[in-house]
């Protein structure tokens, strides 16, 4: 019961602090491509992979009083910034997710900008494509958000640390 | 003339109870729809099991397909004279909109959770496969398949291509609220779609909302909200679906446990079973081929998967309380323990069900490039996103609605022996006083 629940309860417990809807939507999807086995379905978006089963089930853990959402009003948006509550806290505690340790990952994760989560996730998005065709995929679907070449080589390596860590 | 220009002698029709007639000119999409491939879309149904709640909702995954594509057809007549729209694009468009949802399986939403299947990728299997849709597609244009392919994946380049086909105001979800609503007979579901798509406006890489016709799209996404809770995740609806992904899982569990023996030998679920699904296995199986082994699937010797079937086939739905994880997990784990004890096996008679297990969501602009949000267009050709423009929208838009269930089959609580554990169970589910009939 509620077992994709605890598993993203484990996320946040893990991450302490996530800020943003968008950063949270590509970390769990980076998480999920380095088979920590979170099970959101993802679908492409215009901001790359997104999962409106990741955003109901947010949404029914802060309504639960697992997850504290704080809305913080920019100047032309608004930002989430998601805690764990001692409630969250309980309701994990009564389960065994069986999840990996993925704390090392997750703070890499939490470590950068969700333009560049944006790109990572889109470059795991078209993993079963050579490097060649996935850069080409990059430039063809966010032609908009203009990533350099020295961006892109980043994430490459970012990637390959990523799944070195735990 | 080109096979991608090719006209029918006559303009074909396909008389439709939402759009009132389909109309067909081009000969690449009639080709399409007598495809064997699309064809089985007819033996799918749109709602799955919604039909146990609401006896209309009988309507299939062609009559939605055929909606979609009538809608884009429309759409695109409309946007032939305005900057922005690169009327090359049109049969591409056309025939995404026909082809979108050709991955769809038997009660998908089940099947693809319990098997850990996406109908999406058998939706690009088909298009890019050895098919007759592929044989189309390719005589349109070499690499004419790969492009209606990444349409539908929402990965094209031209994005604004895309998001007549899926966006958060796009023909997909204006056909099937409107077809959900007609076949379900509820009274809510009903927009002026007219009106939306005479206010709809092609920009760069999306599709925009002129802002005079706010309202419409106010009414849109009231509908969204109001399928969403009344139809979508009908209480009713979704105890069918618990029973149905359960026998997916018993059926499973027995293939693998090697000591039983099926009576009806579930050659059609083989390969779902053991995670590896062909093309061409996928395709066989539709909603007559489930029935049919649900039928006799309830004279196999297990009695949890004879019963459970017995269940779907009949419509012995569980019943429900309201569930929160929260405040009632104590109970849910005593609830838990008692059932094992009266012999009932919770794994598959104690099933929670969250808002969160639905295919379907209402209207939300999230957060700055969370997802792309409905943009309404001013008069100064400034863009604003429609919650910030409207108070009705800001208003359903702003609350955050979830629920939780929790199902089980109360004949079988009645028939418990032990009167201490009956009369326990009975007391956690309906001390609350929240138990509600099934219909």
């Amino acid at each position: 019961m509620l077992n994709n629940h605890a598993k993203l309860m484990q996320f946040f417990s893990v991450a302490n602090e996530v800020t943003g809807r968008k950063k949270l939507q590509k970390m769990i999807y980076i998480l999920q491509k380095q088979d920590i086995p979170f099970e959101e379905k993802y679908q492409f978006h215009f901001y790359g992979p997104y999962s409106e089963e990741l955003t109901l089930r947010v949404e029914e853990l802060c309504n639960l009083g697992f997850i504290d959402e704080m809305k913080e009003e920019k100047s032309s948006y608004y930002q989430y910034h998601y805690t764990i509550t001692s409630a969250g806290e309980t309701f994990l505690n009564q389960f065994s997710t069986g999840l990996p340790d993925f704390t090392d990952k997750v703070v890499m994760l939490k470590g950068r900008s969700s333009r560049f989560l944006e790109l990572v996730s889109t470059m795991l998005y078209f993993d079963d494509l050579s490097k060649n065709e996935v850069e080409e995929k990059i430039q063809i679907t966010k032609p908009k958000q203009k990533y350099s070449l020295d961006e892109i080589s980043e994430a490459w390596a970012f990637i390959g640390k990523l799944s070195q860590v735990q | 003339m080109a096979y991608k220009d090719e006209q029918l002698n006559e303009e074909k029709v396909f008389k439709d109870p939402v759009h009132r007639y389909v109309h067909v000119k081009d000969r690449v999409i009639w080709d399409l729809i007598a495809t064997p491939e699309f064809q089985r879309l007819r033996r799918i149904k749109q709602l799955g099991t919604t039909n146990y709640t609401f006896h209309g909702a009988e309507h299939s995954r062609f009559n939605h397909s055929l909606g979609v594509y009538e809608i884009v057809r429309r759409i695109i007549y409309n946007f032939q004279d305005r900057p922005h729209w690169n009327n090359d694009e049109r049969l591409l468009c056309l025939c995404a909109a026909l082809l979108h949802d050709l991955g769809h399986g038997p009660f998908s939403h089940s099947f693809e959770k319990v098997f850990k299947l996406d109908h999406e990728y058998f939706t690009q299997a088909i298009i890019l496969g050895d098919t007759y849709i592929n044989k189309i597609l390719e005589r349109v244009a070499s690499g004419f398949a790969q492009k209606v392919a990444d349409v539908i994946a929402k990965t094209y380049e031209d994005k604004l291509v895309v998001s007549l086909i899926s966006s958060q105001i796009d023909a997909d979800r204006m056909d099937y609220l409107q077809r959900d609503a007609y076949f379900t007979g509820v009274s809510y579901g009903h927009f002026d779609m007219e009106r939306i798509l005479r206010v709809m406006r092609p920009i760069e890489d999306q599709v925009v909302i002129k802002s005079t016709g706010m309202h419409a799209v106010e009414d849109y996404i009231m509908s969204r909200y109001q399928m969403y809770w009344q139809v979508y995740f009908h209480p009713v609806t979704r105890s069918a679906e618990v029973i149905l992904s359960k026998i997916l899982h018993r059926a499973k569990y027995l293939y693998e446990t090697n000591d039983f023996k099926f009576k009806l030998k579930p050659t059609h679920f083989i390969s779902f079973f053991k995670g590896k699904v062909a093309l061409d296995e996928y395709l066989k199986l539709d909603e007559s081929i489930v029935h049919y082994y649900f039928q006799l699937w309830q004279e196999e010797d297990d009695s949890i998967l004879r019963d459970l079937c017995e269940r779907f086939m009949n419509r012995r739905l569980f019943k429900y309380v309201e569930f929160n994880p929260n405040l009632q997990m104590n109970e849910w784990m005593e609830l838990y323990r008692l059932f094992q004890k009266a012999n009932i096996d919770p794994e598959y008679y104690l099933v929670v069900d969250s808002s969160s297990d639905l295919p379907y969501d209402f209207y939300r602009p999230g957060e700055e490039e969370e997802r792309l949000p409905i943009h309404l267009l001013m008069p100064n050709n400034e863009l604003k996103e429609l919650s910030r423009h409207s108070d009705i929208v800001e208003s359903i838009s702003g609350r955050k609605r979830t629920d939780h269930k929790l199902y089980f089959p109360n004949d079988l609580l009645n028939d418990i022996k032990d009167e201490n554990i009956k009369n326990r169970i009975k007391a956690i589910l309906y001390g609350r006083g929240e138990i509600k009939n099934v219909k």
